[in-house]
């Protein structure tokens, strides 16, 4: 009898092992692809489960050696994002930063996997916030069309990097070693380093234009990059751009 | 099975569970950018496409964390790979002195039957980054006594002009082959390499050792940004990747070119063409009737080209591949350039084809089951049908063909994010037409294996 209960004790673990770590059923839905949460769960373990942790809480076994820390995806809080701050991203949002990566971190391009693969790590990463949920993702933040990039909007973004206080956090010369910069942390009390806008042309959520302006209307949350939507008008917004852009370096 | 068997069974049936963890890593990388190794790896050492998007990228991740200067400075991407182990190899129809010891007995055929505890050679790499869009790999290796010699050495200039169409990589490396025999499932010594890879007909004296073995040249490689279009172009030294110039005054030809695409719900796809173009010397200078090396002559031309797809059914894939093979009359009958008149009579350039068609299915990145069939087909003797060969038994049709297969299977019970252990089991075979060397009989070999495959 004994013997039996072993063996049963056994199938059961091994049966509920797996099954522990997919909290809950989600699905992703990216222009014509649907992602499902079951295959996605595959494929978090085969690629993701080293650095965001088996519980998705940015605690595998490679976080203490990373920097900057891996996303705490229970949090529900995503850096790139084309909706306000505060908000939950769009699926679209998530898989956008599977294919591209986050520059500068230890977060490479999952381009290499297929379409449906992204889609399915997508709504296998929506299980681990109670977030997805309870909430669904605010309208999308609009970007108006680019204006000119002339030397007078450059000059204007020059002022509004002072006025922005954009300085203080990321330096004079962009370079991330503002007076603010020793003291800032991220949402789990992390020190965090701000972007050095001179290393290139990539930046953390994108690298167009177009991108630059999402990050500053929508900010970078969990970080202490805030979202200027309220504070810029969309000309203003674009003359930043234009201005940030002549502080970089080309990318090697 | 008694009460206590069961306990101690699922005793180790629950420690087992607790024991196994999600595939974590592969050393040398793992280490340096913290990625599990299934990421790269179907099941270890087998890359996925993301993992061949690393490689095509030079071993880098293009996160601008790739030059070495971003690691600590105590980590040295080093790997060693080794494989105790035991196996069993059966020869059939080796040539045995009637009686020992007296090479005047005479001979007849036997069959040879060894077996026992053993190593494997010593894999000792490094590679990685020299700085942004400099790669390396230095591989010295030893056979299982610890002989060394440099299986891979080379430096890749990548992305050239900022085009990751432009990869050109310079030293001893492994050709772009179809499907990669260094990265394969096999480990026996009838099965741990492609029948095709390296085949050359009885009596062939071409020096080439297939577009199996690593080569000496510069290779000229492209890909798209996910590795979906890849081309490799290589020219190479006619040494066979042989250090030291033995046979070294012409140039080899290497291409590959593959295209996959995407099939819903099933997988990646991949089809491509390859093809080798190259000479081998037929005879060399001598001083007081000695071969001197370097001085060889009488070059003749040989090609081997073909077909290939890698087909995926979820966790079912199948790589089929297709080769015909040509060699000069002059390589193919053994007959010096110099002494045309020599050839036998009839003779003809060797051709031949095969393919084979390897299965492999991945119950998990920690569990992947392998098979494989092979064959070669000569379709075009040196020798006329019929010629009688030195031991006295007539050519035929068939005289060497090969039919091979491998069955086995990898459990990988531990895997860290700093080291690899695979248990591995597997069993080959081979069979030879017609080169029994008394008798002309076929000539049957097999191999079985089991044992742990670590990496460090």
């Amino acid at each position: 009898m004994l013997v039996k209960t072993y063996i049963a004790c056994a199938l059961v673990l091994a049966c509920a092992l797996p099954l522990s770590t997919a909290p809950s059923v989600e699905q992703s839905h990216i222009d014509g692809l649907s992602g499902d949460s079951g295959r996605g769960n595959l494929l978090y373990r085969r690629y993701c489960i080293g650095c965001h942790g088996r519980e998705g809480d940015g605690m595998g076994e490679n976080a203490p050696y990373l920097d900057p820390k891996p996303r705490d995806f229970t949090a529900g809080v995503f850096k790139c994002r084309s909706t306000p701050t505060g908000s939950l991203p769009l699926d679209s949002d998530l898989f956008t930063t599977i294919g591209r990566g986050i520059h500068a971190s230890a977060m490479p391009s999952w381009i290499a996997l297929m379409p449906q693969q992204r889609a399915d790590l997508v709504a296998f990463i929506k299980t681990f916030s109670p977030r997805f949920q309870q909430e669904k993702p605010q309208a999308v933040v609009p970007i108006p069309s680019e204006t000119p990039n002339t030397k007078d909007s450059t000059d204007r973004g020059k002022k509004l990097y002072q006025k922005m206080e954009c300085w203080k956090c990321h330096g004079e010369q962009g370079k991330g070693n503002g007076p603010s910069a020793p003291t800032l942390t991220d949402s789990k009390e992390q020190r965090i380093v701000p972007y050095d806008f001179t290393t290139g042309e990539r930046l953390k959520c994108g690298q167009t234009n177009e991108d630059l302006y999402r990050i500053f209307m929508t900010g970078l949350d969990g970080t202490p990059m805030p979202s200027y939507l309220a504070d810029l008008k969309p000309d203003e917004a674009w003359d930043l751009v234009h201005f940030l852009r002549t502080l970089q370096k080309p990318t090697r | 099975m008694n009460t206590a068997s069961c306990k101690r069974l699922a005793t180790g049936l629950l420690l087992l569970i607790v024991l196994c963890r999600p595939a974590q890593s592969i050393p040398a990388f793992a280490r340096k950018y913290g990625l599990p190794c299934s990421a790269c790896h179907e099941a270890w050492p087998k890359l996925n496409n993301f993992g061949q998007v690393f490689k095509d990228n030079g071993y880098q991740l293009k996160n601008e964390r790739d030059a070495p200067i971003f690691q600590h400075p105590a980590y040295f991407p080093v790997t060693f790979r080794i494989t105790p182990q035991w196996h069993r190899e059966s020869n059939g129809r080796m040539p045995v002195d009637l009686t020992p010891g007296s090479a005047t007995s005479g001979l007849v055929e036997r069959q040879i039957n060894t077996s026992g505890f053993d190593l494997s050679g010593l894999d000792l790499w490094t590679a990685g980054t020299l700085y942004n869009n400099i790669s390396f790999l230095v591989l010295p290796s030893s056979d299982a006594t610890g002989a060394f010699h440099f299986e891979s050495a080379w430096v890749r200039f990548d992305n050239l002009f900022k085009s990751q169409w432009l990869n050109l990589k310079f030293g001893k490396h492994e050709l772009d082959t179809p499907i990669s025999e260094k990265r394969f499932l096999a480990l026996t010594a009838n099965g741990g390499f492609y029948q095709l890879y390296h085949f050359t007909p009885p009596g062939d004296s071409n020096t080439f050792g297939g577009i199996g073995n690593n080569q000496l040249g510069v290779e000229l490689m492209g890909h798209s940004r996910n590795s979906y279009t890849r081309y490799a172009v290589s020219l190479l030294s006619s040494n066979n990747g042989q250090v030291s110039l033995p046979t070294s005054r012409t140039y080899d030809v290497y291409a590959n070119f593959n295209q996959a695409f995407e099939l819903s719900g099933l997988g990646l796809q991949r089809v491509g063409v390859y093809g080798y173009v190259g000479q081998s010397p037929t005879y060399f200078l001598t001083a007081n009737g000695t071969a001197i090396p370097g001085a060889d002559r009488g070059n003749k031309p040989f090609y081997r080209a073909g077909a290939y797809g890698i087909w995926y059914i979820r966790k079912l894939d199948f790589s089929t591949l297709y080769m015909h093979g040509y060699d000069n009359v002059f390589l193919g009958t053994g007959t010096p350039a110099n002494q045309p008149g020599t050839l036998p009579a009839g003779a003809h350039g060797p051709s031949w084809n095969g393919g084979f068609v390897e299965i492999h299915y991945t119950v998990s990145p920690q569990f992947i089951l392998v098979g494989r069939y092979e064959l070669i087909r000569m379709s075009h003797q040196a020798l006329p049908v019929g010629a009688i060969l030195s031991n006295g038994t007539p050519v035929t049709g068939d005289f060497g063909n090969i039919d091979a297969w491998v069955a086995g299977y990898r459990w990988y019970p531990i895997m860290s994010s700093r080291a690899g252990l695979a248990w591995h089991q597997e069993y080959a075979h081979v069979r030879t037409r017609g080169t029994a060397p008394i008798s002309g009989r076929d000539v049957p070999t097999s191999s079985y294996l089991m044992g742990f495959d670590l990496d460090f």
